[in-house]
């Protein structure tokens, strides 16, 4: 009732999943996953390590082939697709345009023996872009809104410190404004001082720019600062959703209680 | 001479290349797997380009072999030694006479023309091995024709440099679709790559063959505000005068002299006998 109430009122859906499951022979990996994740929604993944958080992002964003199951994805020009069907240029086409994935180690998402700028650059030059000035302002454009000073355009990630790499990996995905961005523990292994400042901007990017994202994380500060909705995975199911605070501060499953209680209180 | 089959492979290894020679000049720009064979001769000394030649030479053919421009290089004269040897073919160091030319980081000063064959030896057929190491990546990029991280390329280049300061191997789009290495030949060389002969490029390591039919497309790939610009060095061959052809710089003695002088050696000599000298040429004896 509520969906159809939503898609009159010309609202649908950006992303929908349906019974989505990935098996590793025998094993889960992760299996009936459904939900909806509507424009400008920030839904959080969290669960233990081996709990299938990964597993179910990569079948999402399209770097894994599930078992089961449909991804919805409401394109531009077609409405809701099933990636999982859909030719694999358009698919490719989609992960440089449309959706963007910042990865838990940026060397993964980052050209390391390429410069900054051309870290920047390269989404746009991948969907045709071919005017070197209008790339390279561009480049130092969203170096600037992530924090990495103007004069560091032309140095290779390598020179950059860790913090720094996972600004600029979120800087070259967020450059062709996607419209779903999946990260996959996007504050670990950085300190936390680093971990603040780095949450602080992707908070300030994805109201600013409106964006839909899948936040798979561990970390419960990370969901409770960035994310509406919260999903709480063990064992490859899905043990509860909802809002948040409401997960968090009134968790309803015993593992979810578990997580949020053995989180140390300073 | 009766101890080899003409031109030193066996008809099926000929069979076997022509055919992907026939795939290449279907899909131009498109490198095509062959099975590459064991050459008499190293690898990097062209056994691709070798093949290439045994596989589309005929008795009635003659045979140019060119390294770096020269015909008088180790490299030239031991492979046209060789087709002397196991295939009795004509050669010449005319390249307006050949009909044949197998070549190694030049493409001949003359325009060729409509019959000749020229075959380029290619160390690295991959434009984008440097970039993307993983072969798999690249022949998907190749097949669904993604090409952003070339020009990633030369962005570094114009960041790095202030200009696209690639001056060899300079990519090239064919018939815009695929983009190519056109072998390691200076770009000075690339707008010549749509010409009226048959261009055929074999790399013998890693056994790919790639070809150009004539008058084929060829664009080298360029930013809007850096566009492509074939360079040469500031000079006039010091042996012809010739200001149009690609030169060599050479060192004379150990107190900075040098001279410049058309890598092309057929070239300067047939300018040389037509009576041009240059600024430390002699006459040609009469």
């Amino acid at each position: 009732m509520k969906d159809m109430a939503m898609t009159e009122a010309g609202l649908s859906p950006l992303l929908r999943v349906e019974g989505l499951a990935k098996r590793y022979g025998a094993r889960i990996g992760c299996t009936e996953v459904s939900f909806d994740l509507w424009p400008g929604e920030v839904m959080g993944i969290v669960g233990e390590s081996g709990s299938g958080k990964t597993t179910l992002l990569n079948c999402l964003a399209g770097q894994l082939a599930p078992d089961a199951g449909r991804v919805l994805f409401d394109t531009r020009g077609r409405g809701m697709v099933d990636t999982l069907t859909m030719s694999e240029s358009e698919r490719r086409m989609l992960g440089r345009t449309d959706w963007a994935f910042v990865h838990q180690h940026a060397q993964d998402g980052l050209r390391m023996n390429v410069s900054a700028g051309g870290n920047v650059g390269e989404r746009l030059m991948a969907v045709g872009a071919q005017h070197y000035g209008d790339i390279r302002d561009k480049a130092i454009d969203w170096l600037d809104r992530v924090e990495i000073a103007e004069d560091r355009v032309d140095d290779r990630p390598s020179a950059f410190s860790g913090g720094m790499r996972q600004r600029l990996q979120i800087a070259r995905n967020l450059v062709t404004g996607p419209r779903l961005v999946f990260m996959d523990e996007p504050t670990g292994g950085l300190d936390v001082s680093v971990q603040a400042r780095l949450l602080d901007l992707l908070r300030g990017l994805v109201r600013e720019m409106g964006l839909s994202a899948i936040i798979v994380t561990h970390d419960l500060a990370v969901v409770r600062l960035l994310a509406d909705r919260l999903m709480v995975m063990k064992s490859g199911h899905v043990v509860e959703t909802g809002l948040t605070d409401q997960v968090l501060d009134d968790p309803q499953h015993a593992y979810t209680q578990l997580l949020v209680s053995s989180v140390l209180q300073v | 001479m009766n101890a080899y089959n003409f031109a030193y492979l066996d008809e099926q290894t000929k069979r076997m290349i022509r055919r992907a020679l026939l795939k290449g000049m279907a899909i131009p720009g498109y490198q095509v797997p062959f099975a590459s064979r064991e050459m008499p001769m190293p690898y990097g000394w062209g056994t691709g380009g070798v093949q290439v030649s045994a596989a589309v030479m005929t008795p009635e053919d003659c045979f140019k072999v060119i390294d770096q421009g020269a015909d008088d290089t180790t490299n030239a004269v031991s492979i046209r030694r060789f087709f002397q040897a196991t295939a009795g073919v004509a050669v010449t160091e005319k390249t307006a006479e050949a009909t044949v030319i197998q070549t190694r980081h030049r493409i001949p000063e003359r325009d060729l023309v409509e019959g000749q064959i020229l075959v380029y030896q290619v160390p690295i057929p991959e434009p984008l091995r440097f970039l993307e190491p993983s072969e798999v990546e690249t022949r998907k990029m190749h097949a669904l024709e993604e090409y952003g991280l070339m020009h990633v390329k030369l962005y570094e280049d114009i960041a790095r440099h202030g200009d696209i300061s690639t001056s060899y191997a300079y990519p090239v789009k064919v018939e815009g679709r695929y983009v190519m290495d056109p072998s390691p030949i200076p770009k000075f060389d690339n707008p010549k790559l749509s010409m009226a002969a048959i261009q055929l490029f074999g790399a013998g390591r890693e056994q790919r063959i790639y070809a150009l039919p004539p008058y084929t497309e060829v664009v080298s790939l360029d930013f809007e505000d850096y566009p492509f610009q074939a360079g040469r060095a500031d000079h006039d061959c010091d042996l012809c005068g010739a200001d149009n052809s690609y030169l060599d710089e050479v060192i004379t003695d150990d107190a900075g002299g040098r001279m410049f002088v058309c890598s092309d050696t057929d070239f300067c000599s047939e300018r040389r006998e037509a009576g041009h000298v240059g600024a430390l040429g002699v006459e040609a004896v009469a």
